[in-house]
């Protein structure tokens, strides 16, 4: 570039500038802007032309008033002439100029266009360059839109310099990041791959840039970058530090281009042609070797760009994970950066062997360097790096070093952060659970975590030893006893407590025969955690009570005098009021055999994936250690009964529903149980079916069967537990993001809540009339933090898109906590259709990117026009509408009770109007109604005859088309 | 009550800080600074809460006052405080400036412990501070056992704003009653809101504990007066000048803390034994029968997009005999002004691009005169579709009467114990009426 020569110094610029740093005081400060805008103005305005040094000079302080926060509103015409003139500084003002302050709307724009192609076409290099630079800093859709095919002509072309090149290739990564779908892929393409062999590194700098983003998007087109790359890095890393003159950097031959080739590398798999593959090798291998050699240079810009190369290598070797010999090298070396005294090397190598223990071929080789990690965790002064010292603890440990680490673990919980305790207990709790070999061991690892850290201990992880408890015969005994011994410590944490009230309440009677721990002492015991416990824990212990009345009738009296107290019978709470008065009756009321079947002993929890696990995941988000985890699975084959997926998948995503369906330890069921009851009838478990037990009305053999049908009711009757898991399985449901399907209540309906998770709720109320329809779409808020990015659309699959037209009205991109985002929805029919649109929701809450999909409730019946009329016309109509295909009929069992007004309801719901006394039976329903689509109106009679006795319904339609009458037919018949 | 006070200079930075009470930390400075001081929006309002804290303050050249509570305070005690607190300022060292600031920094630590007690305002009264503080050091050498315990006594004391025994051999006493007149009024000339606000300020050089007795012509006297006949002749006499209008009708006024307002309740009658020295007797307020001095005809015609015609006749609405002085108009002007050409018959005019203004200065005008102003405004044309806003047409002015028609009738002086009657004060009386916001909009 050429130099700026001491003439061009803008003297009033300086001046002007240094005025304003001199104001005293704001007001000050806007004088002298004033001033100078009215000086501007008057200069402009002037009528002799001025200069392109003085336009130059006032653009310039136009600029830097601009920058301090003042709107400009003039000067825009005078930089764009600024533009065409053929002084370097003057033309870098005005490029200048436009990127900060021209916006896309201006009708300037057409003459900015203008002048930057004919800077493109000057083949003078300055002026392309400033041009080039000028459309990436812009980068709008507008600029892309109008040089997207010039910038890749440019940079393919054999005539162009090579920093015009190196520019080209940035403004085209540029244009390619913000608008991708307009910069066309073309012959361009294939001659964009050879530029890694050009003479100018600067040149190959750049161009890596743009094939890597290029080759994450279409890898096949850029295949052939591979061998390339390979020879260009192998060319660099063997040269002599000197042969590159300006691309080394102290003593580092190229670091940048060698870390964007690796990068590059990375995009692809290991290459297949033994030669290239071999070369590769070679590279790395010569990389690993450099790192040994000693330092060229005791600057810390040399070791840095050394081992910036250095960790890009071993990132693209663990990438390719192929090369056991290369992954153990790796490995060694990175073990020699855990004690170097630089501690973002060292956070680094933590990192690096967290992925690198997932591979087979070096797991070994990372588990050698245990010591020194249990090491870093515990001196090491930055909080960070600990972190990673657990993470990959947590990485390498296997069945070998299970118990080493997870007792290393606990021990570092006593004084870890409190920002990562939690994650290290669930750390520890997974690690136990997935490697204990006898589970004595992990009753006892989990109690002592409880202990340690018993406030970080979340539901799940107490949840889980019951799981495992209840589901294995061995350890209960033990875990009975430990569970005893632990709770007579005199102060213990309220998990504590309620793990020992469940396990006792079920297999209390194992630990019985101790005179030391015989019934009334386990029960004294217990009842002494009572009154210092929460509400939730209180219900849990009652629930013990019951079960040892249970187990060891000769305590009954005892415990019955507990429940009969005024702090139980007449508590303030009613859930545990209930409880109380409840279980009172239930001892004095039933025999010991009903007792015996209703307060058994808890069945196995079907297996499933640890809750743990999915908790984790969903913390961390898609993450590494969940990838981690699978990997491992695949290899370590599900050492114990946690994990049940062996599917081989590295995508937590993937991974993800199954986390979803298995959350809850005394979930009611499974997930489907939960969705396909409707609410109503999943409340009514244990409290209100043993309310019924007691009513003095209901037979008492029947009791015990009402109480076996729901398995889980009986068990303690923990409903408080019910709702708490219920929430779990919310929570983990958000993660997936599949399609949902409309529920059929929109049908007959217009408004109600379309969707709800823990984050968000969508709610709709919806109007049409005839072909039009407008939908308002209410989304809710349900956190206290903000939701970002929020973005909505609506997708019309294939044909759907002719049939209707959905239009959004755009809507804020952030939705406030707690707050609620109205969006208009505008459908148009233009002609019959089946599909419904799906509604796509992004937006970002936390860090992580939440996407949900929602089909909307938009059905054909919604454009109905009702249309009465006399029984006469129903039947001439009727007649005339006889062809075999305008008529449907369908015979269905009632899936509802047949309640004559319910049936009412849903018909005139449905849109058409409900003739009465046309049908010659009185109990037969008559519609009719006219669909309008933008093209054509379609009529509609049908004729729903109930039959009472067998519980049946038929269900004729007429219309004039037949693709109307099956699609009609399908969704009515679905409402009764 | 009031939990702290901070001073900062333009920058923000702290000079003073005093904090009274627990409940204000120091943050609570920093809180100041960040989002009053450096808002990206300038405040504009007097009173900010920040975090359940309010912050009280004003501005005084470059110097911000800002008291801080977290309690619910009386906000007009609180500014009333502020004002009090710049007035013993500027009494102590002259003009409120950084400078002076950082070169008082003892005394104002001295004064503020004096006037603010645990966040509860105490005497303020300059003259009866500057007894006991001072700025020649410690005077306890120079003072006598007896004048230090006179002064506790009258700081204690019932009459805690005068000492006893002071003697003048001339007694004298100053009177001015200073008004701002404030308008608003539409092109047309419509009056769409004025109000007066006054205040008579008086200077006493009396001796001994005078008694001293106020008459002006609020309505209220007058025509208590004019039914129960006993009309004070030998006050108007002494003061005189009364003529024109009968009565004006007070708004609302403020005494100072001398004057008894149990009198004044009763009958009306303001009466107070002076402090020494200069302060202010009371402050007041009218709305009805304002005499608007000047009257702005503005004429603002717009010749296509790029040029402006403005012309301005002003009209002076009082006596001919009286002079009106530091005549100002401020006509504002679009802010894509290109260039301005300005005429005008008297005074001088000048375009000041620095406040987007044309400022017609005149140095005097008698009444009942008529004066003109016209310019051309060339405009640049931009691509901002947003209209100018026209803001109003502003002007300042100083006449030698009171706009409200507020006349003093009597100042009656007594003094039983010495030797002088009210015919020996020399008595002075001025009355200057001043511009406030005086607009029309154009």
């Amino acid at each position: 570039m050429p130099a700026v020569s001491k003439g061009d110094g803008m003297r009033g610029l300086a001046v002007f500038i240094s005025d304003i740093r001199n104001c005293k005081s704001k007001e000050a400060e806007i004088k002298r802007i004033n001033k100078e805008l009215a000086n501007i103005r008057s200069k402009f305005k002037g009528d002799k032309a001025l200069d392109g040094y003085s336009k130059k000079k006032y653009v310039c302080k136009l600029l830097f008033i601009f920058l301090l926060g003042h709107d400009i509103d003039f000067g825009h015409m005078e930089a764009v002439n600024l533009l065409s003139s053929n002084k370097y500084t003057e033309k870098q003002i005005g490029y200048l100029f436009i990127s900060v302050l021209v916006n896309s709307n201006s009708d300037l724009i057409r003459l900015i266009n203008n002048a930057i192609k004919n800077d493109l076409a000057s083949r003078n290099p300055t002026f392309m360059n400033l041009a080039l630079h000028c459309i990436a800093n812009v980068g709008s859709r507008e600029m892309a839109e109008a040089f997207a095919a010039d910038v890749p002509r440019i940079l393919v072309a054999g005539d162009t310099m090579d920093s015009v090149k190196q520019s080209a290739a940035l403004c085209l990564l540029r244009l390619n990041r913000t608008s991708p779908d307009l910069v066309p892929m073309g012959e361009w393409t294939a001659r964009v791959v050879h530029l890694l062999n050009d003479q100018h590194l600067g040149v190959v700098t750049a161009a890596t840039s743009l094939i890597t983003t290029l080759a994450q998007k279409n890898p096949d087109d850029f295949k052939t970058s591979v061998s390339l790359a390979v020879a260009r890095l192998s060319r660099i890393v063997t040269s002599a530090s000197t042969d590159l003159q300006d691309y080394t950097y102290y003593f580092v031959a190229a670091p940048w281009l060698s870390v964007k080739l690796l990068r590059l590398l990375q995009c692809y798999p290991p290459p297949e042609d033994a030669a290239i593959r071999g070369r590769l090798t070679e590279c790395l291998e010569t990389i690993l070797n450099k790192a040994q050699e000693p330092p060229k240079s005791k600057k810390v810009q040399h070791s840095n760009a050394k081992n910036a190369v250095l960790f890009e290598a071993i990132s693209l070797i663990i990438h390719h994970d192929s090369e056991p010999t290369l992954l153990v090298r790796a490995c060694n070396q990175l073990g020699q950066f855990l004690q170097h005294r630089e501690t973002n090397l060292r956070y680094l190598a933590l990192e690096s062997m967290c992925t690198l223990a997932s591979s087979e071929f070096s797991h070994e080789a990372v588990k050698t360097h245990i010591e020194t990690v249990i090491n870093a965790l515990k001196t090491e002064r930055d909080v960070s790096v600990r972190q990673r010292a657990v993470d990959l603890l947590y990485a390498m440990c296997d069945r070998s070093n299970a118990k080493q680490i997870v007792a290393e673990m606990l021990s570092y919980l006593e004084t870890a952060d409190y920002s990562i305790r939690e994650e290290i207990v669930l750390k520890v709790a997974i690690l136990a659970e997935k490697y204990a070999v006898d589970y004595t061991w992990y009753v006892d690892t989990i109690l002592n975590l409880i202990r340690i850290a018993g406030d970080y201990v979340s539901e799940e992880v107490w949840y889980r030893v019951i799981q495992i408890v209840i589901n294995r015969d061995d350890v209960q005994g033990y875990a009975a006893k430990t569970v005893f011994e632990a709770l007579q410590a005199p102060a213990c944490h309220e998990n504590l407590v309620k793990v020992g009230g469940y396990i006792l309440g079920e297999f209390g009677n194992l630990i019985a025969g101790d005179p030391r721990s015989s019934p009334l002492v386990q029960f004294n015991l217990l009842h002494s955690k009572f009154h210092l416990c929460s509400v939730p824990t209180r219900a849990l212990l009652l629930s013990a009570y019951i079960k040892f009345i249970n187990l060891f009738p000769e305590v009954k009296g005892t415990i019955q005098e507990v429940l009969r107290s005024d702090s139980q019978l007449r508590n303030a709470d009613v859930e545990l009021q209930q409880r109380a008065v409840e279980y009172l009756r239930l001892s004095c009321v039933a025999s010991t055999d009903i007792l015996a079947t209703v307060l058994e002993e808890m069945p196995p929890f079907p297996e499933r994936e640890s809750s743990i696990l999915a908790k984790l995941k969903r913390k961390k988000g898609p993450g590494t250690v969940p990838d981690i985890e699978e990997n491992r699975k695949e290899r370590n084959a599900n050492v114990n009964g946690g994990p049940n997926h062996t599917s081989a998948t590295s995508n937590a995503k993937v991974a993800a529903p199954a986390a979803a369906s298995s959350t809850d330890l005394l979930g009611l069921g499974s997930s489907t149980s939960l969705n396909s009851t409707p609410p109503a009838a999943a409340p009514p478990t244990a409290a209100s079916l043993l309310v019924d037990v007691f009513s003095e009305n209901s037979p008492p053999v029947s009791a015990p069967a009402h109480i076996a049908v729901p398995a889980t009711a009986a068990p303690a009757a923990d409903d408080n537990f019910s709702s708490i898991t219920t929430k779990s399985f919310h929570v983990a449901e958000s993660i997936l993001a599949d399609v949902q399907e409309p529920t059929d209540k929109f049908v007959c309906k217009n408004n109600g809540v379309l969707y709800e998770n823990q984050l968000l709720q969508i709610g709709l109320k919806s109007e049409y009339r005839q072909n039009l329809g407008r939908m308002y779409v209410f989304f809710g808020n349900k956190t206290s933090t903000q939701f970002l990015n929020f973005a909505s659309n609506v997708v019309c699959q294939d044909t759907l898109a002719s049939q209707l037209n959905v239009h959004l009205k755009p809507v804020d991109p952030t939705v406030d906590g707690g707050a609620q985002l109205q969006q208009i929805i505008n459908i148009e029919c233009v002609s019959d259709f089946v599909e419904a649109p799906v509604l796509n929701i992004q937006f970002r809450y936390g860090g992580t990117l939440q996407n949900i999909a929602v089909k909307l409730p938009i059905t054909l019946n919604k454009f109905f026009q009702p249309t009465e009329m006399m029984s006469q016309d129903f039947f001439q109509r009727w007649k005339q509408l006889s062809a075999p295909q305008q008529e449907v009929q369908k015979i269905f069992k009632a899936k509802h009770s047949m309640d004559t007004e319910v049936t009412k309801a849903k018909i005139i719901g449905f849109g058409v109007a409900l003739l009465d006394g046309v049908d010659p039976n009185p109990s037969n329903f008559v519609g009719a109604g006219v669909i309008h689509t933008k093209t054509t109106q379609v009529g509609c009679l049908l004729r729903l005859e109930p039959n009472m006795q067998a519980q049946m319904y038929r269900l004729t339609l007429r219309t004039s088309r037949d693709t109307v009458s099956q699609r009609l037919c399908d969704l009515l018949s679905d409402q009764f | 009550m009031i939990g702290g006070l901070f001073i900062y200079n333009h920058k923000g930075e702290v000079l003073i800080s005093r904090v009274y009470r627990d409940d204000i930390g120091r943050n609570a400075v920093d809180a100041f600074r960040v989002n009053v001081i450096h808002a990206r929006q300038q405040v504009r309002s007097p009173v900010t809460n920040i975090a359940r804290t309010s912050f009280f303050h004003v501005k005084r050249a470059n110097i911000w006052l800002a008291a801080v509570t977290k309690q619910n305070v009386n906000a007009a005690m609180v500014f009333e405080f502020l004002y009090k607190m710049c007035d013993v300022m500027t009494a102590y060292f002259g003009k409120i400036s950084e400078e002076n600031i950082k070169n008082n920094f003892v005394l104002i630590y001295e004064l503020l412990d004096e006037i603010l007690d645990f966040g509860y305002p105490q005497n303020s009264e300059t003259g009866a501070l500057k007894t006991f503080i001072t700025q020649q050091g410690i005077k306890g050498q120079h003072q006598t056992k007896e004048e230090q315990s006179q002064i506790t006594s009258q700081v204690t004391g019932q009459i805690g704003w005068r000492r006893e025994g002071i003697k003048y051999r001339r007694n004298e006493l100053f009177l001015d009653v200073l008004e701002s007149v404030n308008l608003l009024m539409s092109p047309q000339g419509q009056v769409l809101s004025a109000h007066v606000s006054g205040r008579v300020v008086m200077k006493s050089y009396l001796s001994g504990m005078p008694e001293c007795k106020f008459g002006m012509n609020d309505k209220i006297v007058i025509d208590k007066q004019g039914k129960g006949g006993t009309t004070d002749e030998a006050g108007k006499s002494e003061l005189g000048g009364s003529s024109g209008k009968q009565s004006i009708a007070i708004d609302d006024c403020t005494f100072h803390q001398c004057v008894r307002l149990s009198k004044f309740d009763s009958e009306r009658s303001i009466s107070f034994i002076p402090p020494d020295g200069e302060y202010e007797l009371m402050r007041y307020r009218t709305t009805k029968d304002i005499i608007l001095p000047f009257r702005v005809i503005p004429l603002v015609r717009e010749v296509g997009r790029t040029k402006l015609e403005v012309k301005v006749v002003i009209k002076s609405n009082f006596k001919p005999s009286l002079l009106a002085q530091k005549i100002e108009v401020r006509i504002p002007t679009p802010l894509n002004t290109s260039g301005v050409q300005v005429i005008c018959m008297k005074g001088k005019a000048k375009y000041k691009a620095s406040e987007n203004a044309i400022v017609w200065k005149i140095k005097r005008m008698a009444g009942m005169k008529e004066s003109q102003i016209s310019a051309e405004i060339e405009l640049l044309p931009t691509n901002d579709k947003k209209k100018w806003a026209r803001p109003p047409i502003s002007m300042n002015f100083e006449v030698p009467f009171a706009p409200s028609g507020l006349k003093v009738r009597y100042l009656k002086v007594f003094e039983s114990k010495l030797n002088y009657s009210d015919h020996d004060v020399i008595k002075w009386v001025r009355y200057i009426g001043r511009s406030g916001i005086y607009e029309t909009r154009c």
